[in-house]
């Protein structure tokens, strides 16, 4: 038997690495993994507690969470990529907007 | 029952090695066919010299990719490099472990013909076919070499978009039969032969081209295969690759033939099902199960004969044509067999 | 064998993440991620929940990051370099992120009591608990969802296209 305690630390554990990722990363595409990871900590929780109370409606959480990871992650890609044909550049540093 | 938990062990094991050494054999000699069959195609004898009518070759092209220099040019990313390799080849090799080859029988409670049997087995076979994909890309990328990574995005591109007609393609025959475990579906297509097969009792003909077409473009044959075209990209994302490394993709591309093929028989073919039905005379149980594998085996090697047909009939298309045509009409298709199959099953009342 | 499984897999997840975190090239920190992302399948699984598991692996693994792997091959992404910013990041992120840590595993442990365990095969979703919850009472989230990627899509492609 593993405590319910050990999967909610493994997820704050990741969600604190996915916050710590995207503080300091530099390169964009690097920020918008930490978020992934942030949304994936995230998940782990709700499932452990969907196993925790015997509810489903933790685990369709995830899959809502997925989706919209899903349509996130083309939309914001579709954003870098025109992001880099204007600037030439991928560092946040570089990205910011009042000044070109 | 009781299990007496090292046998089970012990017996699973064994399970896994036979499975895999079996797997690599078929590579061996589905290379094998390849060559003879295309060489008759374009009329020429194939490998001859070696062994009776050249049965021998896959073994002496073994040896020579073994004995080869294994190349490591200096300009690449040497961790993601030789990752490559390995990714795409166990990707291919456990995809194999889903699917089931013959009836339901357990030896000291251990399935005989199937490595594991679970409920989301036709989910894990997409999942890890999809995961597949890396094996291609990183190899391209990490060359360092414009063909390679031009390969690798080519065909990053045309396996993302054509996995989603074949994930929707398949959904008409989870419909039908209201189940991810493999054996499931195949027990509901068993019961009159031929008949009952998804393809005819099914209604699912549309979905199965669906499926035979995006496969071929997942596996990366001809006519789609876009990543290694020779004309224009050398020989795409495995330019770099020399000796064992190449052999890995090699086997790989040849081992993802073969799964595509079992999980054709599995979902449309009626598994080891035979088409008679129970029109043969009941022979007893051992009959029963070695025909079932036999009729499994016989199918996939008609879907491994269709590999190696298309590949000696069609030519290559052109990328932008074969884009359009997953995007424009595989999806817009795969989308109305589904519409078309629920309603079908809804006004049947299930 | 529970606990064991759940110390390698949870093990991997830190390792990939911290792997992410630590990385300087972009598609090591991809790779690191999708290490996490599979690891979390099987957690999944452990959880009993057999298809969010499998979705984990084809929507995250199989689609999302082969997305993210694509963008870093085509715009030819190279080392990030250390700038001004990162120094105030470093600074702030830390110790940030710690206090976060420290909150956050204070709390689990503090209800630790409550909260039980998990039994591996004790609560088993099936796919179609999960699908008759999910067209039944909650099919109009659904349908909104399936409007929220067609808008995605539209985006993604009238983002991308080149300027005429």
């Amino acid at each position: 038997m593993v405590p319910t305690s050990y999967y909610l630390i493994l997820s704050a554990i990741l969600f604190t690495i996915g916050v710590a990722a995207f503080l300091i990363k530099r390169n964009i595409i690097t920020v918008f993994m930490s978020i992934e990871l942030m949304l994936n900590a995230v998940n782990l929780s709700f499932v452990a507690f969907a196993h925790q109370w015997h509810q489903v409606s933790g685990q369709i959480f995830v899959f809502f969470v997925m989706v919209v990871a899903a349509a996130e992650a083309a939309v914001g890609l579709a954003i870098i990529i025109a992001i880099f044909r204007t600037r030439n550049t991928l560092n946040v540093d570089e990205i910011d907007l009042m000044k070109l | 029952m009781e299990v007496n938990i090292w046998i089970f062990l012990l017996l699973n094991a064994l399970k896994v090695i036979v499975v895999t050494v079996l797997l690599l054999m078929c590579v061996a000699y589905t290379v094998l066919l390849e060559r003879k069959v295309v060489g008759r195609i374009q009329n020429r004898w194939g490998p001859s010299r070696v062994g009776p009518f050249g049965l021998l070759q896959p073994l002496c092209d073994g040896l020579k990719l073994f004995l080869k220099e294994d190349l490591m040019p200096l300009s690449v990313e040497r961790p993601l490099y030789i990752l490559a390799p390995i990714i795409a080849l166990s990707c291919a090799l456990i995809s194999i472990s889903m699917v089931p080859f013959g009836p339901d029988i357990t030896f000291h409670g251990v399935q005989i013909f199937q490595i594991s049997d679970v409920n989301i087995g036709l989910l894990i076979l997409l999942g890890v076919a999809s995961v597949g994909v890396y094996g291609i890309a990183l190899a391209g990328w990490s060359s360092n070499n414009k063909y390679s990574l031009l390969g690798a995005l080519r065909s990053s591109a045309q396996i993302v978009s054509y996995e989603l007609s074949l994930g929707l393609s398949l959904v008409g025959v989870i419909l039908l039969s209201q189940s991810f475990r493999l054996r499931d579906i195949v027990d509901r297509q068993s019961a009159h032969g031929l008949l009952s097969w998804n393809i005819v009792g099914g209604f699912q003909f549309v979905a199965f081209f669906i499926y035979l077409i995006s496969a071929y473009a997942e596996a990366n044959r001809a006519p789609f295969d876009m990543p290694e075209a020779e004309t224009e990209l050398t020989a795409g994302y495995h330019t770099e690759y020399s000796s064992m490394k190449f052999a890995m993709f090699f086997m790989a591309e040849y081992a993802n033939m073969i799964t595509i093929s079992c999980v054709a028989t599995l979902l449309f073919l009626g598994g080891w099902s035979s088409p008679f039905g129970n029109l043969l005379p009941d022979g007893g149980p051992v009959v029963q199960s070695l025909l079932g594998v036999f009729w499994f085996a016989a199918k996939v090697f008609f879907f491994l004969f269709l590999f190696v047909w298309v590949r000696g009939t069609l030519p290559r298309i052109r990328y932008d044509q074969l884009m359009g045509f997953g995007w424009k009409f595989l999806l817009p298709l795969a989308i109305l067999n589904i519409v078309a199959t629920s309603l079908w099953l809804a006004l049947r009342g299930t | 064998m529970h606990l064991v499984l759940f110390f390698i897999f949870g093990g991997l997840c830190v390792a990939g993440a911290l792997n992410l975190l630590l990385q300087r090239h972009p598609i090591n920190s991809a790779l690191s991620l999708i290490v996490v992302m599979s690891s979390l399948a099987v957690l999944y699984l452990l959880l009993g929940a057999e298809f969010l598991a499998a979705a984990q692996v084809i929507v995250y693994s199989g689609a999302i990051m082969v997305l993210f792997t694509f963008v870093i091959m085509l715009l030819n992404a190279g080392r990030e370099e250390r700038t001004h910013g990162s120094k105030a990041a470093y600074l702030v992120g830390f110790p940030g992120a710690a206090a976060l840590l420290a909150l956050l595993v204070y709390v689990f442990l503090s209800y630790r009591e409550q909260l039980g365990g998990v039994v591996l095969g004790e609560y088993l979703v099936t796919t179609s608990d999960l699908s008759r919850v999910l067209f039944h009472e909650l099919l109009l989230p659904f349908e909104v969802t399936s409007v929220l990627i067609l808008v995605a899509i539209l985006g993604a492609v009238a983002l991308a296209r080149k300027e005429q």
